[in-house]
């Protein structure tokens, strides 16, 4: 909401500073946004005298002043204006000042060789005007004046933000209301002008306001007026509407844009020659066109309000009116309309035309509706005083909502939400400065004012209260201590997620936070993509879908790493995927995507690629920390069309529960990201991995032995296409007691082997319990290992 | 007698001269001290000797066979200094070269903040409750007291999904005070929590991501009152910023979940590249808070003559560019691994208010 403090020291008697105001603005809840003071704009400038001009020596077009700024001696000037003269009276920027049309700091400088003191400002330069033709030329003005004075622009534009519950903020008068219920001045009388209508002048057939329309028009007044001018506004206006930022149109619609600023008060005027027959206020028939003032045609439900005069709709009420029934300079008949239009209606209304306007902003956060009489008059009186012509009586339909029953509430109610000790006498007076009307009983019944339609309960009196006194000297009071201080305050998932995340960045990862959304031919690629997953009104096409993984935009951001020259790397995320829009279709994973080399090359070595073996290291690692026994896993190698279909492993915790899975990115959906190299990923869905199972916090007794394990290393020969999952398997069944430990630590091919076979080598580490292990134990053990390996696998061991 | 010892004496020495290695003095030694060695096979003539002659030789045998010991030690301690000496030399490494290469990790600051703030706020008595991203209406507008056709909806800039078969029409949550409702229908009062994660608009520029993280606090009993929410907040702010003092400003505001309302600005200075949170005259805005409006009691199932409370939020991005001295929202989420790197956490460290906050 931008006003000037002029128009707002209209409506607000006070000897505050404008400092003091905009403070007092934010304190109540009206936060200064932006102030625009032309003495802060024209510092520096000056005004200038023009004693002397002459031709520069060294250019045609560039002349020399002499400029008498007030000081003993004259500023040297170079200026290329056609109509810099001596006797000139101009505006001097002098160097250092910031120039208003660009923004740039003016230095000092010579041009062709003769040092200019500053510059000599045009119209478009100072940002008062489009000249550009010459330097501005001042009737009169003393010499080193302060140019905003001397171009009589002193007065400064406040632009403040408006809460959605403040309606009467929304209009000038408003804001000096609370300005002087705060206690910085007093509210200036608003006299009703005493009209004289001619009776003879009436509303053709008067109105028409249908009943299933009542609850979205309860109030309706329409006047006509004749033989009106309706040329350019007065200066005056033209400079008020201007300094906001409004475009002046002609004297009619000015005064209903300066209803509209001053008083929150939309109106709207009808060339009266234009309409036809009777004023109805009435829903729209479905399909009904209108062609509005913005030049747009708009197709109407029987959701919207309208008014239309015999053959159709002429206005979107309280939203915008229509083209053809507008005012123009030719306009000598007119009807002025004056409504209170209910809030819902117009914001539905507004939202589906998607229509922003002055009107449809108030309308639909509450206008006064007891100003609805008040308004009309005021606006008759200005529309006569500066068109002319003359004017109806009011005609009217329906009448200003009824006031609210009265708000019950204990002044200790203050004290109880707040902690403020303040009087009675002083909430009450407050209050009364805002408007309300305070019965004081036991439990005060207050009628708050028709202006202020946010205010509802107990809660909202506390509010005005507060915001008035501010929080200032309000003392700290320290919460309770709560049993609760001294538990751990997170959950066993949430203490996981921390762990993880800490772990995984130890892996030598770095962790990426990225969008939660993704392109819709990604999502369907990475299982996703379903239309219940997608957003109505995304952002950008590439942020379309929600994310069934968190692979691709961490593929993503190693290709823009990648495109940076970062080419190796390692990427984790934990964060959500959304499998459904239930609860428990939001899933958080673990994800890590790593390209490009894990170590680079040194003396000692070559350098060497991330491979699937890194990812099932740091996979196996997390696991294990969130107690996972990584032995019991199942490796299973069905992969889904984003992995490489040989180089990919889902890990079972049981046969069903899928915890993790690792691999190589598809080679086919790695090109398509733009990396034609191997992209290595591991997946952790958080919430498959069940707890870790304790009992209490001590610890199990440990399981160490007196006698030292043995360990015997095997060799089996066995087809190319055997797991080495499923030798292990076989040989820790052997014999459970016995055998502690099997570790695969060797792979070999070539050699006395065939071809399609290799040789894979395990070490087991036997630990006996009771006595030490005889050599014949020991050789019946390899034996129960080597049949039991030949039973699953058709591996033999080798000599 | 006499001559054969001498003679062995001076052929023991001589041969000594010439050993040059431990391994050549060893051999020296069996050939002399040994079982089969030269002096040992002259001692064991003693036994068939008579007393008298026993008597005689007996100590020159055994002074050859100290003297000789003696000296092969010492000759081994020279000799296998020398050979250290050699070794070392030998393997002498120019340790100007690379040692082996160890990746370095780093932890986002979002997820530095998030646990810093955790930190504070159990030191309070919070702990953290949390909610889904994709929200129904109930929970992120209608039981906030932001009904259908209240302008404020329209301020949030709503991702919106399609509506369903029942038409209920999901929602991105736009902000974190759903998790207000979602925990004040679970659990009874007295609660404390706070709810830090993702939130969503539909807005992009150079200082808004349709993205973002907030964190929501909420205190329900039946006497917590604004004088408790703003100790709440300066003890907050000054765990966080890690200052002595802070000046906070309380403005009034608009919520429809709270009533009264208050925008909160901290005092600061602003310097050419950062802010200096806790001096200097101008003001930061941080946060929003405000007593729990009783119609969101009400939509809770506490009745507002009981119960009361307070609620703020603020958002994580924002104070984390703050106190970090960020400047730049959208690189948050770029993964730019030179910002990961710059404005990253080392893995190990977890912020606490016994160790520090921040590193």
């Amino acid at each position: 909401m931008k006003f000037t403090l002029s128009w707002l020291l209209e409506h607000l008697e006070t000897d505050a500073s404008c400092k003091e105001i905009t403070d007092c603005l934010t304190k109540i809840g009206l936060e200064l946004e932006e102030i625009e003071d032309p003495a802060d704009i024209f510092r520096g400038f000056v005004v200038g005298h023009v004693v002397e001009a002459s031709q520069h020596p060294d250019a045609d077009r560039l002349r020399v002043l002499k400029v008498d700024v007030g000081q003993p001696t004259l500023k040297t000037v170079v200026c290329g204006a056609p109509n810099a003269q001596a006797g000139l009276i101009g505006i001097l920027a002098q160097p250092g000042c910031v120039i208003p049309s660009t923004g740039a700091v003016l230095g000092k400088g010579k041009i062709r060789g003769i040092e200019s003191e500053g510059m000599m400002c045009s119209g478009r330069e100072l940002g008062l005007s489009d000249d550009h033709e010459g330097i501005i030329a001042l009737d009169h003005a003393t010499a080193g004046a302060d140019a905003a004075q001397a171009l009589g622009q002193v007065d400064p534009v406040i632009d403040i933000a408006i809460t959605p519950n403040r309606p009467d903020a929304l209009g000038i008068r408003g804001i000096a209301r609370d300005l002087a219920a705060a206690g910085l001045g007093t509210l200036k009388p608003l006299p009703m002008p005493e009209l004289h209508p001619d009776n003879q002048l009436v509303v053709d057939h008067g109105i028409d306001l249908e009943e299933e329309a009542a609850w979205r028009c309860p109030y309706f007044i329409a006047r006509r007026f004749s033989d009106v001018n309706n040329p350019s506004s007065p200066q005056w206006l033209q400079t008020k509407l201007k300094s906001i930022g409004l475009r002046p149109i002609s004297t009619l619609v000015d005064i209903t844009n300066y209803f509209t600023m001053t008083f929150a008060r939309p109106l709207h005027v009808f060339d009266a020659d234009k309409l036809k027959g009777r004023l109805h206020v009435r829903l729209a028939q479905e399909g009904e066109s209108l062609l509005a003032l913005d030049e747009k045609t708009y197709v109407l439900t029987a959701e919207d309000l309208v008014i239309a005069d015999d053959r159709g709709p002429v206005a979107i009420a309280g939203v915008m009116g229509g083209m053809e029934t507008g005012c123009s300079e030719d306009t000598k008949n007119v009807i002025l309309e004056t409504a209170y239009f209910d809030p819902v209606g117009v914001a539905r209304t507004g939202r589906r035309l998607n229509i922003l306007s002055d009107a449809r902003f108030r309308f639909e956060r509450g206008i006064d509706p007891v100003f609805t009489k008040q308004g009309d008059m005021l606006a008759t009186a200005m529309i006569q005083e500066l068109c002319g012509g003359v004017y109806g009586p009011a005609a009217s339909a329906g009448d200003a909502p009824k006031a609210p029953s009265p708000i019950s509430y204990s002044p200790s109610m203050l004290k109880r939400l707040t902690g403020m000790d303040v009087a009675h006498e002083v909430q009450k007076k407050l209050l009364e400065d805002l408007g309300f009307v305070v019965e004081q009983q036991d439990i005060w019944q207050i009628q708050r004012p028709s202006w202020r339609p946010d205010v509802h309960g107990a809660a909202d009196i506390v509010e005005e209260i507060t915001r008035l006194i501010g929080l200032d000297d309000l003392p700290l009071t320290p919460l309770p201590n709560l049993q609760a201080s001294m538990r751990p305050v997170l959950t066993a998932r949430q203490r996981r997620h921390r762990l993880l995340r800490h772990c995984a960045a130890g892996l030598g990862l770095r962790e990426a936070v990225t969008w939660s959304f993704l392109r819709q031919e990604e999502a369907e690629i990475f299982g996703g993509g379903k239309a219940n997953m997608r957003l109505d009104n995304p952002i950008s096409s590439e942020l379309s879908d929600m994310r069934p993984s968190l692979v691709p935009n961490l593929v993503q951001a190693l290709v823009r790493n990648h495109d940076r020259g970062f080419r190796n790397l390692g990427l984790f995320e934990l964060g959500p995927v959304y499998q459904s829009r239930e609860i428990e279709g939001q899933r958080d994973y673990l994800t890590a995507v790593m390209v490009g080399n894990k170590a680079p090359a040194v003396w000692h070595a070559e350098s060497r690629p991330f491979d699937v073996f890194d990812a099932k290291g740091m996979l196996f690692h997390l696991l294990t920390q969130l107690g996972v026994q990584v032995h019991n896993l199942l490796l299973k190698r069905e992969a889904p069309d984003t992995y490489h279909p040989g180089r990919y492993g889902a890990l079972f915790l049981g046969p069903k529960n899928k915890i993790a899975q690792f691999g190589e990115l598809h080679p086919k959906v790695a090109a398509d990201f733009g990396l034609n190299q191997p992209v290595v990923v591991f997946e952790i869905d958080i919430d498959a991995v069940p707890f870790k199972k304790t009992k209490g916090k001590g610890r199990p007794q440990p399981e160490w032995f007196d006698l030292q394990a043995v360990e015997k290393d095997l060799a089996f020969v066995v087809d190319e296409n055997i797991e080495a999952q499923s030798v292990v398997h076989a040989a820790r069944g052997a014999n459970k007691k016995l055998i502690h430990d099997v570790q695969l630590f060797d792979l070999f091919r070539g050699g006395d082997l065939l071809e399609g076979q290799k040789s894979l080598a395990i070490r087991l580490t036997l630990q006996p319990s009771e006595k030490s292990l005889t050599d014949a134990e020991i050789a019946d053990i390899i034996q129960q290992v080597a049949s039991q390996v030949q039973k699953a696998t058709g591996g033999v061991l080798r000599g | 007698m006499h001559d054969q010892i001498e003679q062995l004496q001076q052929a023991i020495y001589a041969q000594l001269q010439d050993v040059s290695s431990v391994r050549a003095l060893e051999q020296l030694r069996v050939e002399t001290l040994g079982k089969k060695g030269s002096i040992s096979l002259l001692m064991r003539g003693l036994g068939k000797m008579t007393a008298e002659e026993r008597k005689q030789w007996g100590p020159l045998l055994n002074g050859l066979k100290d003297k000789v010991g003696a000296s092969l030690d010492a000759r081994y301690q020279e000799l296998a200094d020398q050979e250290m000496q050699k070794r070392l030399q030998a393997e002498s490494l120019d340790l100007s070269l690379p040692g082996r290469y160890f990746a370095s990790g780093s932890l986002h600051p979002i997820g530095e903040v998030i646990e810093e703030v955790t930190a504070i706020f159990a030191g309070m008595g919070f702990s953290v409750a949390e909610g889904p991203h994709i929200e129904d209406d109930f929970h992120n507008f209608t039981a906030l007291n932001i009904p259908v056709d209240h302008p404020a909806r329209q301020e949030h800039d709503t991702f919106y999904f399609a509506p369903d078969e029942e038409g209920r029409r999901p929602v991105l949550r736009t902000h974190t005070s759903p998790v207000q409702i979602r925990t004040m229908t679970q659990q009874k009062p007295p609660i404390r929590i706070i709810a830090p994660g993702r939130t969503f608009r539909c807005d992009s520029d150079q200082t808004h991501t349709p993205m973002f993280h907030q964190v929501e606090g909420l205190v329900i009993d039946q006497d917590s009152h604004m004088g408790q929410l703003k100790w709440t907040l300066e003890t907050f702010a000054k765990a966080f910023f890690e200052v002595d003092h802070v000046v906070m400003r309380f403005r009034a505001s608009h919520f429809p979940f709270t009533e009264p309302s208050m925008e909160v600005d901290i005092g600061c200075r602003f310097e050419k590249d950062r802010i200096v949170i806790g001096e200097g005259d101008d003001w930061l805005e941080i946060l929003g808070c405000g007593m729990v409006h009783p119609r969101v009691l009400e939509a809770c199932n506490l009745d507002p003559q009981i119960y009361q409370g307070f609620a703020f939020g603020m958002g994580i991005d924002r104070i984390a560019m703050l106190k970090y001295a960020i400047p730049d929202l959208r690189a948050f989420f770029d993964s730019d691994v030179r910002w990961l790197s710059h404005y990253g956490f080392q893995p190990s460290h977890m912020p606490d208010l016994v160790g520090g906050l921040a590193p």
